[in-house]
């Protein structure tokens, strides 16, 4: 096949959709982030979030969220048309600060978890989901 | 309005000892409807979904949950709680409608 102007110029266009949309996606999913943590910067921390790699049915996911020492803890599912899923906070009488819940995955994506700890820093954490059927409707 | 009987369903162990971590379950039927689902007509069905979910022990806070339409339905929570004398768990969930579903589960500690 010969490439005509015209192709070249369609291919240039189509390799620039392929790259702007997945930046697109994380700005999204930075911007949930700052929203949590109003800016401040993301350390290092305990935070766990388990998930299964492989998730047949989008409709229920279990997922666990566990950070001694964590004030909140909030859950995302950023490519979800609401991204955010969850906000557990934990009083005087939580035990492990650890919550599992079922949520609703629209698509394959990484499953954020950020903890407030008790000193003001954040945690940030991610788990890749592989979803087969997504469960958001519509 | 609901057309649904909410049945929350609470798990606790009936004994602990002074200061163990205890696991709670609960579960409770809703549909969690996230505004986004199309019906057989090809109407869009609105939001109704439980917004927030509480557990005390003794009228102190165990965890409090704000909840958003992203959780499934039936909303299934699993968290840990300490136990430091006996008395009574208190959950409640707070529905979009405003209706509030309670249950308490007791427990014996010593």
């Amino acid at each position: 096949m010969e490439y005509s102007r015209r192709h070249t110029l369609a291919m240039g266009l189509g390799g620039l959709f392929v790259t702007v949309v997945p930046i697109r996606v994380s700005a999204d999913a930075a911007g949930l982030i700052q929203a949590f943590t109003g800016g401040a910067d993301i350390v290092d921390g305990p935070l766990s979030i388990s998930a299964p790699e492989i998730a047949e049915n989008g409709n229920a996911v279990p997922v666990t969220v566990t950070c001694p020492d964590a004030k909140s803890i909030r859950i995302l599912a950023p490519a979800n048309p609401n991204p955010e899923v969850c906000t557990v906070h934990f009083g005087p009488l939580a035990g492990r600060h650890t919550a599992t819940t079922r949520i609703r995955m629209a698509e394959t994506m990484d499953v954020i978890a950020l903890a407030e700890m008790s000193d003001g820093s954040f945690v940030q954490a991610a788990a890749n989901v592989r979803v087969t059927i997504g469960g958001c409707g519509g | 309005m609901s057309g649904f009987d909410a049945r929350p369903r609470v798990r606790v162990p009936r004994t602990a000892s002074v200061d163990e971590v205890v696991l709670v379950r609960t579960l409770i039927n809703h549909p969690m409807e996230n505004g986004h689902r199309v019906d057989t007509d090809g109407t869009t069905v609105p939001r109704h979904i439980i917004n927030r979910f509480t557990c005390t022990f003794n009228g102190e806070t165990v965890i409090e949950m704000e909840i958003e339409p992203s959780l499934s339905a039936n909303p299934f929570i699993e968290f840990e709680a300490r136990v430091p004398e006996s008395g009574e768990f208190a959950f409640t969930w707070v529905d979009d409608d405003g209706s509030i579903y309670e249950d308490s589960a007791s427990i014996t500690v010593g």
